[in-house]
This record gives C-alpha cells, sequence and structure tokens, in this order.
C-alpha cells in the first residue's frame, strides 16, 4: 500500500537536486558579482609610488629633494596589543586617541590596512622599530615627502599635500587617488605631471588574514613605477639666499633675469617662510598659522602682487614717446611745478637730465605729446586715440598682462584703457588733463614686480626680452626649453633704447641711484621710483640691469613701506648686482644698512 | 537452501564503486582546501588534513572487511545492543567528553578523538529496523509512533545536551524511511507546511502574509462545495497558520539562543552583516559563485586556499567544488549524490526483510538529509548548521561512522535471499 510511496521521495530528492542546481547556475555562471567579490577578496593591490623628481638650481646645487617618512597602518582583524599604553606612550597619543584611530580603521575595513598615524618621523620610527614584534596587526608602510636643504624660495617651490575632495572629483584622467600628493601651489603644481612620474601597482593575493600569498596571475597585470623628472631651475641659490637675507623683516619683493636668456636668478617675496614648514606631519598646523598671518606669507608678491610702479615709469614713457616721434633726445621742457611736484635743483633739462632728475613736469609734458597728437580736432576724441596707441606701446613691453612664467597664479597688472575711463568719467568726458598721473607710474597703472624686472631685462637687451621661467630643462634631457627661446620684441625701435640706457647709467653715477647702487667696477644703469602712497609711507622701488654692456642681469626691487627708491630698493639692487657679478660683496656698510632695515628719517 | 545462499551472496559492487568515487574525490577536495603552493605540500603528509583522511579511509578499509566478515544475523540480533551502547557512549561523553567549540561531543584518548554521536546513526537505523522488523506493527497507531518517538529522541536529546544541536538535527531524516513504512502523511505534512509558512514569515512581511492567507482561504471556502463542516475546519485552519506566523517572533527572539538566531538572520540576509554572522554565508557563496561554470581548476581556489571559507575541509568542503571545479563539478558531484541515494532506495526495495528494508531507507534518509542540509547552507539556502557532507567532509568519526552505515546495507543486501521475512 505504501509502494508508491518509494516514487514520492524519490522525486523529492530529484527535485532538491535540480533546486540546487538551478541555484548553484544563478551564483556560479549567470551572477558575475560573485567573481568581482572573490577577486577583491584576495587580490591587494598594492601602489608602488614613484620618485618624485628633483629640482636643481642653475649651478646643480640640490634644493628640493625627497625624505622618507614612516605611515603606521593597521590591520584591525589582525590586532593584538597587549600593553595598550605602551604603545600609546611610544607613539605619544592619548587612549582616547587609540580608541578612535582603531574605530575608523575598522570603520574603513575590518581586514584591509589602513593608515593608524601618518607620517611618524625617522625618530619616532627608529624608537618604535624594536617593538613592532609585540604589536601584531600593525606595520610600517614608508613613504617620501619634500624636503629642502635650504630654507628659500618657498613662494616660488609652492608645496605638495595630499589630495584633496576637489583634486579628486576634478581629475578627468581618474590617476589620483585618496591619499596620493599631489602639488598644490608654485612649481610643484606647474610641473606636477613630470615631477610626479607614473605610479606602479602590483596585485598580490592574500589570505583572509592579509598574509601575502604570491603574485595575483603571475604578476601579469602589474605595472612598474617610473620616477618623476628632475627639474633644472633657472634660480641662483646663493643669490636668492642673499637676496632672502636683505628682505628679510620687510615686506616686498625682489625679482632678478638674465636678460640674455629670460631665466630667472632670484626671485623673493617677503615676508616668506621656510618651505620645510609644508611638509610632514605638522603641515595642517604649520599651514593653518601662514593662512592665518596678516602678513600673508603664502602669497607670492613677485607675481601676484599688483602696484604703481612709480618713476621708473619714465623710462617707458620716454621710450613710447621717441617712437611716436613727439620728442627727441634733445627736447627740453620746462620743469614747471605748477601741476605737478618735482623734487631737486633743475628746470630745463633735455631727456637724459629729466630721466637723471626724475623730473615730473617733464613726464607729465611728455605723456600730454603722445596722447595728444591731433589726430581728431576733437580733444576726448584725440585723447582717446592717443591712449590707444599708448596702450599698445607700453603692452609690449609686457606690462598690463601675464608675462606667462611657468608659475600658477600669475597676475597681469594693469594698463588703463579707454573703456575705464569712459566708465569713471563718462563718455567724451575726460582728456589728458584727467589722467596725467599716468605719466609718472601712478594713476591707474598697475604693474606686478616680475613685469618690472622684465622691463629692466627688456632695457639691457635693447628692445626685447624673452619670457620669463623658473624652470630652463626638465630630465635626463638638458635642453633648454624651447617655449623659452622666443625673442618677444617691443614695438619701440632699438634706436630708441640707447638714449633710455645712457640715461640710467646717468641716474646710477650722478642722479637719485648714485648713492647706493653705483658699483666701484661695475657700470650699473638703473632708475628709482618713489611710489606714494595714500595709506601710508612711500612705496622705495628700483630696477637696474648690469653691466651697461653685455648684462648679465636685470632686476626689479620693490619694497613697501620703506620711503624713496634711492634707499632701500636701491641699497638692494647694488649688493645683489655686485654679490652675482663678483660673487662677494664688500659693502659692509650697505649691507648692515640694509639688514637694519630702517629707510624712514 | 545451498544454493540460496549463493546466489544471495551478491555485493553490490555499484554502491561500492560510488562509495569510492565519493571518499576519493572527497579527499582530493580536502587536500585542494589547505593545499598552500609556496609550501610545496604533499598530498600524502600526514601532517595535513590530506594526509589524516587518507589514514582515515585506509582505516575505514579495515572496518569495511570487518563488517562483512561478520555474520549478517548480528546485525538483526544486536541491534538493540549496539543502540544501547551507543546511548551509553552519548551518556559518558556527557560526563567525561573534551569540550571543543563549544560542543561536549569528543572523546579523547591520546591523539586519537571519537564524536559518539556520529556513530549514533547508524545505531539508531540499528534498532528503528529492529523494532519495525516485526511486520505487524503499523506506524498508524499511535503507542507504535511514541516508540519511535522514544528510539530517536533519546539520542538526540543527549546530542542536543552536548551542544550540538546540528547532529541532533540529522535525526529528523528519519522520516523520510518512516513515510515509506506507512507514517500517516497529514502530520508530515503539516509538518512541512509550518516550516514553510515559518520560512516565508522571515521573508516577506508578516502583514502581507496573514492577507494571502485570509485570501487563499476565502477563495477556498469559494471555490469548495459549501459544507458548514469543512467551512469550519477551513477557517480553523486559517487561524492556525495565523497563529504560526504570528508566533515566529517569539520562537526567534525568545526560543532560540542568539547564534542559532544569527544564523537565521544570516540566511534571510547574510549582507546586513557580512564581516559578522553573515560571513560564513557570504564567503561560502562568494567561493562557489567564483568558479563560474568550469571553475578555476584543481587546486587553483583561492577563496577557500586562503582561509576567506571558514571550515573548509570540513563542513563548508563543498565550497572546493564549486569553486575549482564550477557548475560543471557541482553538477557531477550531486547526481553521484542522488545516483547513490536513489541506488540505496532500490537496494532497500528489493529486500524480503522488512528489517533490512527499514535500514535501508534509514541509510538514505540519514545521507539525504545531510547531503540537504550542508549543500543547501553552503549556497545559503539552509541556515548553517555544522554537519559533514557525507563520505566527503574531512575527519575519521564522520568518515567511519558513514562507513559502517552504509556497509552494514551492503552486508544485508549480500544476503537478502536468506533474510526471510519474519
Amino acid at each position: 500500500m505504501n509502494d508508491n510511496r518509494r516514487y514520492i521521495i524519490q522525486i523529492a530528492i530529484a527535485l532538491v537536486a535540480i533546486i540546487y542546481l538551478v541555484k548553484l547556475f544563478f551564483i556560479q555562471v549567470l551572477d558575475p558579482s560573485y567573481k568581482f567579490a572573490a577577486d577583491n577578496n584576495i587580490i591587494q593591490r598594492v601602489d608602488e609610488y614613484p620618485y618624485r623628481g628633483l629640482i636643481y638650481d642653475r649651478n646643480e646645487k640640490l634644493i628640493v629633494y625627497n625624505n622618507p617618512v614612516y605611515d603606521l597602518m593597521v590591520v584591525p582583524k589582525e590586532v593584538k596589543v597587549k600593553d595598550t599604553l605602551f604603545f600609546c606612550s611610544l607613539f605619544n597619543i592619548t587612549l582616547e586617541d587609540y580608541k578612535t584611530r582603531l574605530q575608523a580603521a575598522k570603520d574603513y575595513s575590518y581586514v584591509k590596512p589602513s593608515v593608524f598615524i601618518k607620517q611618524l618621523s625617522n625618530k619616532d620610527f627608529a624608537a618604535a622599530q624594536d617593538f613592532f614584534v609585540d604589536f601584531p596587526g600593525f606595520y610600517i608602510q614608508a613613504r617620501t615627502v619634500r624636503s629642502y636643504p635650504f630654507p628659500i624660495l618657498a613662494n616660488a617651490l609652492g608645496y605638495i599635500g595630499e589630495t584633496s575632495r576637489r583634486e579628486l572629483d576634478r581629475d578627468s584622467s581618474k590617476y589620483y587617488k585618496k591619499r596620493d600628493y599631489i602639488g598644490k601651489s608654485g612649481l610643484e603644481l606647474k610641473y606636477e605631471k613630470q615631477l610626479r612620474g607614473r605610479r606602479g601597482v602590483q596585485y598580490r593575493m592574500v589570505n583572509v588574514r592579509g598574509v601575502e600569498k604570491g603574485r595575483f596571475k603571475q604578476g601579469e597585470y602589474d605595472t612598474t613605477s617610473i620616477p618623476g623628472n628632475n627639474l633644472i631651475s633657472t634660480i641662483d641659490v646663493e643669490l636668492q639666499r642673499y637676496a632672502e637675507t636683505l628682505l628679510k623683516g620687510k615686506v616686498g619683493s625682489i625679482v632678478a633675469i638674465e636678460p640674455a636668456t629670460g631665466e630667472i636668478l632670484a626671485m623673493v617675496s617677503g615676508p616668506s617662510y621656510d618651505p620645510n614648514l609644508l611638509t610632514g606631519r605638522e603641515y595642517g598646523n604649520n599651514f593653518g598659522a601662514l593662512v592665518k598671518d596678516s602678513l600673508n606669507p603664502l602669497f607670492n608678491r613677485a607675481l601676484q602682487g599688483q602696484f604703481p610702479p612709480g618713476s621708473i615709469f619714465k623710462i617707458a614713457q620716454a621710450l613710447v614717446a621717441l617712437q611716436e616721434g613727439v620728442i627727441t633726445p634733445d627736447t627740453r621742457i620746462p620743469c614747471n611745478r605748477s601741476i605737478i611736484n618735482c623734487h631737486g635743483a633743475h628746470s630745463f633739462e633735455d631727456l637724459k637730465g629729466a630721466i637723471t632728475n626724475s623730473c615730473n613736469p617733464y613726464f607729465r609734458n611728455v605723456y600730454q605729446r603722445v596722447l595728444n597728437q591731433n589726430l581728431s580736432p576733437n580733444t576726448f576724441i584725440d585723447t582717446e586715440l592717443g591712449l590707444e596707441i599708448w596702450r599698445k606701446h607700453i603692452m609690449s613691453f609686457g606690462f598690463g598682462s601675464k608675462l606667462g612664467i611657468d608659475l600658477p597664479n600669475e597676475k597681469g597688472g594693469y594698463i588703463p584703457t579707454v573703456a575705464l575711463y569712459d566708465r569713471i568719467y563718462g563718455d567724451n568726458q575726460w582728456k589728458y588733463s584727467t589722467i596725467y598721473s599716468n605719466s609718472i607710474g601712478q594713476g591707474e597703472v598697475q604693474v606686478v614686480p616680475l613685469q618690472m624686472a622684465n622691463f629692466a631685462a627688456t632695457v639691457a637687451n635693447r628692445g626685447y626680452y624673452l619670457r620669463p621661467h623658473l624652470i630652463k630643462a626638465i630630465g635626463e634631457n638638458q635642453q633648454p626649453l624651447p617655449e623659452y627661446q622666443e625673442k618677444i620684441y617691443t614695438s619701440v625701435e632699438r634706436k630708441h633704447f640707447d638714449v633710455a640706457v645712457n640715461a640710467m647709467e646717468e641716474v646710477v653715477r650722478s642722479g637719485t641711484g648714485q648713492y647706493r647702487a653705483k658699483l666701484k667696477d661695475i657700470i650699473v644703469c638703473g632708475k628709482t621710483g618713489t611710489v606714494q602712497n595714500s595709506q601710508g609711507e612711500d612705496h622705495s622701488v628700483f630696477i637696474a640691469f648690469a653691466p651697461k654692456d653685455n648684462p648679465k642681469i636685470a632686476m626689479a626691487v620693490y619694497v613697501e613701506n620703506a620711503g624713496e627708491g634711492a634707499r632701500a630698493a636701491a641699497g638692494i639692487t647694488g649688493l645683489m648686482i655686485e654679490k652675482y657679478i663678483n660673487g662677494c660683496t664688500d659693502n659692509i656698510v650697505q649691507e648692515t644698512y640694509i639688514l637694519k632695515g630702517k629707510f624712514i628719517y | 537452501m545451498r544454493n540460496q545462499e549463493i546466489k544471495g551472496n551478491k555485493i553490490d559492487w555499484v554502491t561500492i564503486v560510488l562509495y569510492g568515487v565519493l571518499v576519493i574525490s572527497g579527499w582530493l577536495n580536502i587536500f585542494a582546501a589547505v593545499y598552500d603552493e609556496s609550501l610545496n605540500q604533499n598530498i600524502f603528509d600526514l601532517s595535513l588534513n590530506s594526509g589524516k583522511q587518507l589514514l582515515w579511509i585506509a582505516t575505514s578499509l579495515i572496518l569495511v572487511v570487518i563488517i562483512m566478515a561478520i555474520d549478517y544475523k548480528f546485525y538483526d540480533s544486536f541491534g538493540y545492543v549496539i543502540y544501547g551502547t551507543v546511548i551509553l557512549m552519548l551518556i559518558f561523553v556527557l560526563l567525561f567528553g573534551r569540550e571543543v567549540a563549544g560542543s561536549k561531543s569528543w572523546f579523547e584518548i591520546g591523539s586519537f578523538r571519537l564524536q559518539p554521536a556520529e556513530f549514533a546513526k547508524f545505531a539508531v537505523a540499528l534498532a528503528m529496523a529492529k523494532y519495525l522488523s516485526d511486520s505487524s506493527l503499523k506506524l498508524t497507531k499511535l503507542p507504535v509512533q511514541m516508540v519511535i518517538g522514544g528510539i530517536i529522541g533519546l539520542p538526540a536529546a543527549l546530542i542536543i545536551l552536548q551542544g550540538d544541536t546540528g547532529s541532533a538535527m540529522v535525526f529528523a531524516g528519519f522520516v523520510v524511511m518512516l513515510y515509506r513504512e506507512g507514517f500517516p502523511s497529514p502530520p508530515i505534512l503539516i509538518g512541512l507546511a509550518a516550516g514553510a509558512i515559518f520560512t516565508l514569515t522571515l521573508l516577506v512581511p508578516q502583514l502581507y502574509l496573514i492577507i494571502a492567507i485570509i485570501v487563499i482561504g476565502i477563495l477556498i471556502i469559494a471555490f469548495s462545495k459549501k459544507h458548514p463542516k469543512k467551512i469550519a475546519i477551513i477557517v480553523v485552519g486559517m487561524l492556525l497558520v495565523i497563529g504560526v506566523v504570528k508566533s515566529v517572533d517569539f520562537i526567534i527572539t525568545d526560543v532560540f539562543k542568539p547564534h542559532q538566531q544569527n544564523r537565521i538572520k544570516a540566511l534571510i540576509n547574510p549582507e546586513a552583516d557580512p564581516l559578522g554572522y553573515g560571513w560564513n554565508v557570504t564567503q561560502s557563496k562568494i567561493a562557489i559563485g567564483s568558479g563560474g561554470f568550469a571553475g578555476k581548476g584543481f587546486l587553483e581556489g583561492t577563496q577557500t586556499k586562503f582561509d576567506f571559507v571558514p571550515e573548509q575541509s570540513t563542513d563548508f568542503i563543498f565550497c572546493t567544488i564549486g569553486e575549482e571545479h564550477g557548475w560543471i563539478g557541482s553538477l557531477v558531484i550531486i547526481t553521484i549524490f542522488i545516483a547513490l541515494l536513489y541506488r540505496i532506495i532500490y537496494i532497500a526495495e528489493r529486500q524480503k526483510s522488512r528489517f533490512s528494508r527499514v535500514y535501508g531507507y534509514s541509510v538514505a534518509s540519514i545521507i539525504f538529509f545531510h547531503f540537504l542540509v550542508n549543500i543547501g547552507m553552503t549556497i545559503g539556502l539552509f541556515p548553517v548548521v555544522g554537519i559533514p557532507l557525507p563520505f566527503y567532509s574531512y575527519g575519521g568519526s564522520s568518515l567511519y561512522a558513514f562507513t559502517i552505515l552504509l556497509f552494514i546495507l551492503v552486508k544485508l543486501d549480500a544476503h537478502r535471499m536468506q533474510m526471510l521475512t519474519r
């Protein structure tokens, strides 16, 4: 009677087998997610960080290198620390801290490693090294941070840091990952692609305890890392150090350029900071302090500060007027001090004399001649046309737009336009007499210290400049970079420059520059500037190049609130030119004067 | 008589071949589960599970010879004695046993360990066969049912006391044999239905389930003859089912121990806590699922080898098959088990004595239950219950117990012509 039950049992058994095989078919054949999960289990991606490129100065002195730091890593599953207090004391953390850090690691992954303490110093690592046997679950991963043998050039070099959320979002190539280092500013940012090299990756197999079990597929998918390229900088470390020393305690900037190449020999923004502050464990704290500093040391004044140029602008005005043919070197103009004040005893100078004495009424008149050339009977329209002509010439010196230096965040300065004055005063509501302040480098003209130095180099070259730059060669290939070989000519012909050069020579020989920029055996050509400042003391400005023939160095110094250009700026310029050309300076008196920094008296 | 004896003395080689295939492939898979490429291991190495398993296999063959040598009448005559001995062992192990992983179910003699619960299976099978060999006993009768309950319940209770609920659950498998022997089907169906509803309650929100039950009830009433008595029965049945549904929460939170609750939670939703209670099921499915259609190849598995799957050479040995041999490998192994079960049923059915038939079905019941639960748990269709895959999983006690279980049947079958119905 129960014989048919045999078949029911057999059917039930077969049914179970079929259900199991169907389920197995689903998870084994149809659903790929288990395969990913399996790879995820056993494959540990180990990044091989490439060595970031080093940076050398023009004489192959190392200025940026890599220093190993040690990240303390943890695998929560493996952690067996018997003496937690000892552990905490060894790494200088509190018990609370220990717990929160461990919890954070657990939240990330129970079996995968994560960072427990970032960037232990060499010293901390050495102290803890012997005790790692007692701390299963903890191990050390070496990484490198930047280091600087000289505490200089911080603003130009920039710094690196771990990638931010925003940087990761913006990275369309998807190269960067969390915790990767990336150039944040300066050369580190500009040359990030060349410096970083290419990350390598190893796929290792690990068991459930994270113990390595060999390469995945015998390393078929592994790639080796390619180290970053070294950069050869144009900076002269000795000159840069000297410049930073001279600018210590002052607010301002110094830019020195080799005129023949456009290579920047020194670039200082003061106050600056020791670049070593922005590496290693204290990065966060130090960065916060620098950001809060009211003098803003992270701000690179040399290419981000925009200032009225002051009297140094008279050189440019003279060159434009000569080119336009509205004056000749022999043009004499009376020093009529009724509209604009002047200084020194002089009354009826020619061009050279006017430059030497920095005669304000002379250049007010010169500017008028440039702007009002009787191109239109309407004086308003005539001024507009004149301003356009003037602006075109001035811009050809590299003013009013970015020069294209190989650093991020460069500012372009400002050369006023017709549109600006129309906006301020209304159409046909302004003429020469409204805007004459521009003639002596005040008014609406704004230039960047880098542009001033570039202008000095342009005059030194008698009519052209090469794009100023900080890096001249990349990697093994020591060839100069082609983008910096092009001579950029101004709209002023070469023949007009000799007058300007001679005048600048005279400035230093017998004029406003004679006291502090004159050197015994080097002919220095320069021009002072004292920029009126409604907020406080005047700014001290000086541009110069030397020697007069075959110039080796052209530079601009801008010291804020330091009074006359003939004092601080000219003094620094004289010392630096001597230092660069002669290799040293024995002008102790002037050095002491500059270092003391008392320019207002 | 003598003629008959010779004619009947046929050993069933099909069963033996299937046994051999399972044992050997089990041994190979155990090696694969513990294999570590970097250590240049040998499958015969006695420090490895595979080496030890080979030792168990070899000694099992000695057991086979002994079983085959003993007079077939011994198993019938000494059925109760063997049962009694095993019950005593179960009591002793409670008193003097060694605790391993929360269960006090091991005897330890030197380095040799023995788990008496494994041997309770064939002892109960023999006792049941002995008791039911009286063909006048009807399984529909309550006294008979109570005796059967006692025979199964006593060792089961002792094993639960040891803390090894999994091994105790195996006795539920006897229901297959009892069904074949005429146990009334309504209680079995009700039991299965209750189990199904219980599982559904865990998967489907209670409210939906209750609504569904009421709708089904109304439909049955609507489409059947509207006999008042019948309607009453259906309504009562509906209320009972709803009662079961409502009781699930209570059972889970108040009756089950926390680790048992977790195993049920892991079955329903292992992703809720993949590193905690869901770990075993999640990793087991990953290992099997990553095998694909044809598998990664012998010794090429990663999930089992690198210890992501727990107990990979014992309870979760099926993961190694799934990972290294893929769906095809799983198909082959499942087919072999089904073939063995069908063969055992075939053998049981050809017995002339009820003793042998009951014993045969008991063997099928136990093996089927192990197969059902063990493979079911590795693919997430059953809660994790720590019972081995017969002939396959690593472990001496388990292999010995299944070998004895199976070969007593082979011995009985060889003498089926002499075993006359009583």
